[in-house]
């Protein structure tokens, strides 16, 4: 048995042909597409489905607990002439705007606050983050403590102090209510901008600064020719993320407002929200995600195309 | 009244024992004679699970165990419970009838029963035994859960919201007694705003609060979002003298009503700002329950919604009916269940537990020490009685929750009352919103 065995394998295989399946086993491509399968299942599995599913929803009449029919673009159809719907997306276009730019200022600003020689430096950096640690759920409750209609902080601080004889009506008025909801927003935004753009600034090198010196530049020119354009790259990312984080914002709105008074503050995430969890109507809901989609993309383009471009980096004409 | 705690505690105590409350072995003696006598013989090894709302009052949920740990040894069978809050309870229970999966028993809100009448067990039988035993149904409690003949679940209660206030401040407004039609209630709510003892209502999106009082203003003059077919009305004349009334009401509240929601009014009550707002009994239990609120929970009183224009009580309650899924390998210990929760030696505790929020849809219960042992829970024990189907006068069913869950109506009044549309454009607002609702 053992001699049989021996002589077998001793026994020279003529050499054969390399067929397609051999080649198939070497190739380096082929073995790469299988390693990289399991990432693309997760990808399609919760990222991709989820999404097709969405759109799809979009299109039918889905209710909570009952499949729907196809019924083509009648959502939209209806949403396009729902005054509601129009005054989410255009709450939600003011939000991101506003919340975004001044994220993004005193974001910039902070940060390079935060890159100068400070005393404690370490710990006020660590303390920048606080808002972003807090649980956002946990911080709109304590917003909406602050804002309460009675029990306001604020209202009972300024009332102590004399300067106002009722208590100001934070978040029943939609002015108001709207400007808050965007100061919680920001209050929580800026401290992602912050810490990335210090990151960012970080890896300018010293010695740009130091030519600069010699050259005679005083400080805003330092920031106009070398940080800025530096700084760009990274700013097109966090703004982009900043963008993408407020413009489906949920959990503040949610916790705070609602979407009242009336409608004032609500967004097209929460609007999506209230019609297709609490009032059943999937399909609605999902089409108001949908809704969602061509603006993030144009957000995205924004960022990501037009902040690449070397004009509009260092203003030149060379692209 | 001087020694408020002792002497309710008293009270208590001697209703209990009038109640003849059963604890213990005696409980499960009683619920294993019970089970002997009931018309459902239960399954052997059978397995329930039951699906309720989150519990507000602690005394409540234990009534309701001890209950569920009797019927459990009496029969020898295990039975869970878990519970949902009020927005989760809809839409897991629709998932459950649709999926066949899920929960036997689902006790919910409004008309639950009637989103999926053939995905649920017929309950005649239940409901008549327990009708012909204890007095018979409510008017509001039937039409809540049946369709046509067929009951589709049994109303076990109705959680009542009736209107909270401060007696001093009324009186110093020059009110003897709580008006009791809608002028004298404007009236009322002019002179605690121009004493600055002001009310207020909800007009953020409360689901509970705020839909109960717009409904309660628009159903008083005879308006409706939807007639017994199920066709829109809201755009009507009534609908419009409901709305300016409304408006005149909102020009009296504490500023901020707006973004109320449904715990708002309790805190700016019982922190002595709001002297007349509608709640369920909770404010009054909790300022029962702490003694730095004694003041307020002696001045304090709770009072019937006033009766509109239309002359008769237009009141929206919560009903809170329980229902058996068709798929249950259990069906006759699920009605048994039921029964068996409804009997009195369960169900009188229960009550006097639930302190007021629960009131009974089986008249025989009028007669609970719960509606006597404080005269102020008197009241709440009409809500079965006065209430209208949380549909107003068209069909119970799915339509009708979504038109409450989606803010409606609440939104029609707050658009205006709170200036940011005109009455014209408020109603067409919802009555849009309202026909893609209720499109066939």
């Amino acid at each position: 048995m053992t001699d049989f065995a021996l002589g077998r394998t001793s026994a020279k295989a003529p050499p054969r042909e390399s067929t397609a399946w051999d080649r198939l086993m070497v190739n380096r491509n082929w073995l790469g597409f299988w390693f990289m399968v399991p990432a693309a299942g997760f990808l399609i599995f919760f990222l991709a489905y989820p999404l097709g599913l969405g759109v799809w929803m979009s299109f039918t009449d889905t209710r909570i607990g009952r499949a729907g029919v196809f019924i083509g673009l009648e959502n939209y159809q209806w949403l396009a002439d729902d005054s509601i719907f129009w005054l989410s997306v255009f709450n939600t276009i003011l939000y991101t705007t506003v919340a975004s730019i001044i994220k993004f200022a005193v974001g910039l600003y902070l940060a390079i606050l935060l890159n100068e020689h400070l005393p404690f430096k370490a710990i006020i950096r660590a303390a920048v983050l606080i808002p972003f640690i807090v649980p956002t759920v946990l911080s709109a409750l304590a917003f909406w403590w602050i804002f309460d209609s009675q029990f306001s902080i604020i209202s009972w601080s300024l009332k102590q102090m004399g300067l106002i004889d009722h208590n100001i009506d934070f978040l029943g008025n939609a002015n108001n209510a709207r400007a808050t909801v965007i100061f919680a927003n920001i209050w929580r935004g800026i401290p992602f901008v912050a810490i990335t753009l210090l990151a960012g600034l970080q890896t300018v090198s010293p010695s740009l600064y130091e030519a600069a010196t010699i050259d005679g530049a005083n400080r805003w020119q330092m920031f106009r020719s070398i940080t800025l354009p530096l700084l760009t790259p990274i700013i097109a990312v966090v703004m982009t993320f900043s963008v993408l984080f407020t413009f489906t914002d949920f959990q503040l709105i949610w916790a705070m407002t609602r979407g009242g008074p009336v409608n004032a503050t609500h967004l097209m995430a929460t609007l999506s929200y209230q019609r297709a969890i609490i009032s059943g109507f999937l399909g609605e809901g999902a089409a108001i995600s949908t809704a969602m989609i061509p603006f993030l993309l144009a957000a995205i383009m924004v960022s990501w195309f037009g902040l690449q471009r070397r004009k509009w980096q260092q203003g030149e004409a060379n692209d | 009244m001087t020694d408020f705690t002792r002497r309710s505690l008293l009270q208590g105590g001697t209703a209990l024992a009038a109640a003849g409350m059963l604890t213990g072995e005696a409980l499960v003696e009683y619920a294993k004679a019970w089970a002997q006598a009931a018309p459902w013989k239960v399954e052997k090894g059978a397995k329930l699970t039951v699906m309720r709302w989150k519990r507000f009052v602690p005394a409540e949920d234990e009534a309701f165990m001890a209950m569920v740990e009797a019927f459990k040894k009496a029969n020898n069978i295990e039975v869970n419970v878990f519970s949902e809050s009020f927005e989760d309870i809809q839409p897991k229970a629709s998932v459950s009838a649709n999926t066949g999966q899920g929960p036997d028993l689902a006790w919910g809100l409004h008309s639950l029963p009637q989103l999926f009448p053939d995905k649920v067990i017929e309950m005649n039988d239940v409901a008549d035994f327990l009708g012909k035993k204890y007095g018979g149904w409510t008017a509001a409690a039937q039409a809540t859960c049946m369709s046509g003949n067929k009951w589709l679940g049994i109303p076990v209660a109705t959680i009542g919201g009736y209107m909270n206030y401060r007696k001093s401040s009324m009186e110093k407004a020059g009110f003897k007694e709580f008006p009791k039609d809608f002028p004298t209630f404007l009236e009322l709510m002019k002179a605690l705003k121009k004493n600055n003892t002001p009310g207020g209502f909800a007009l953020g999106h409360a689901s509970g609060d705020a839909n109960a009082w717009v409904h309660w203003i628009l159903w008083g003059h005879g308006g409706y979002l939807v007639d017994k077919d199920d066709k829109v009305i809201i755009n009507s004349p009534e609908t419009v003298k409901a709305m300016e009334y409304c408006k005149q009401l909102s020009d009296t509240f504490i500023s901020g009503t707006g973004s109320w929601n449904d715990g708002s009014n309790n805190k700016a009550f019982l922190s002595g700002e709001l002297h007349c707002t509608n709640n369920g009994i909770s404010i009054y239990v909790a300022a029962k329950g702490d003694p730095t609120k004694k003041e307020i929970a002696d001045d304090m009183d709770h009072a019937l919604w006033p009766v509109g224009p239309v002359g008769k009580p237009t009141e929206l309650q919560l009903a809170v009916p329980i229902l058996a899924f068709k798929y249950t390998k259990a069906p006759n210990a699920a009605k048994a269940f039921i029964a068996f929760m409804l009997d009195k030696p369960n169900f009188d505790p229960w009550l006097i537990g639930a302190k007021g929020y629960l009131t009974h849809c089986l008249n025989a219960y009028d007669a609970n020490p719960v509606w006597t042992m404080d005269p102020k829970n008197k009241v709440y024990a009409e809500a079965s009685k006065r209430s209208l189907p949380a549909s107003g006068i068209g069909k119970p069913g799915e339509r009708a929750a979504a038109a409450i869950a989606d803010f409606l109506v609440v939104d029609m009044f707050a658009n205006y009352c709170l200036g940011r549309d005109d009455i014209k454009g408020a109603i067409a607002t919802c009555e849009r919103q309202a026909k893609r609702l209720y499109r066939a």
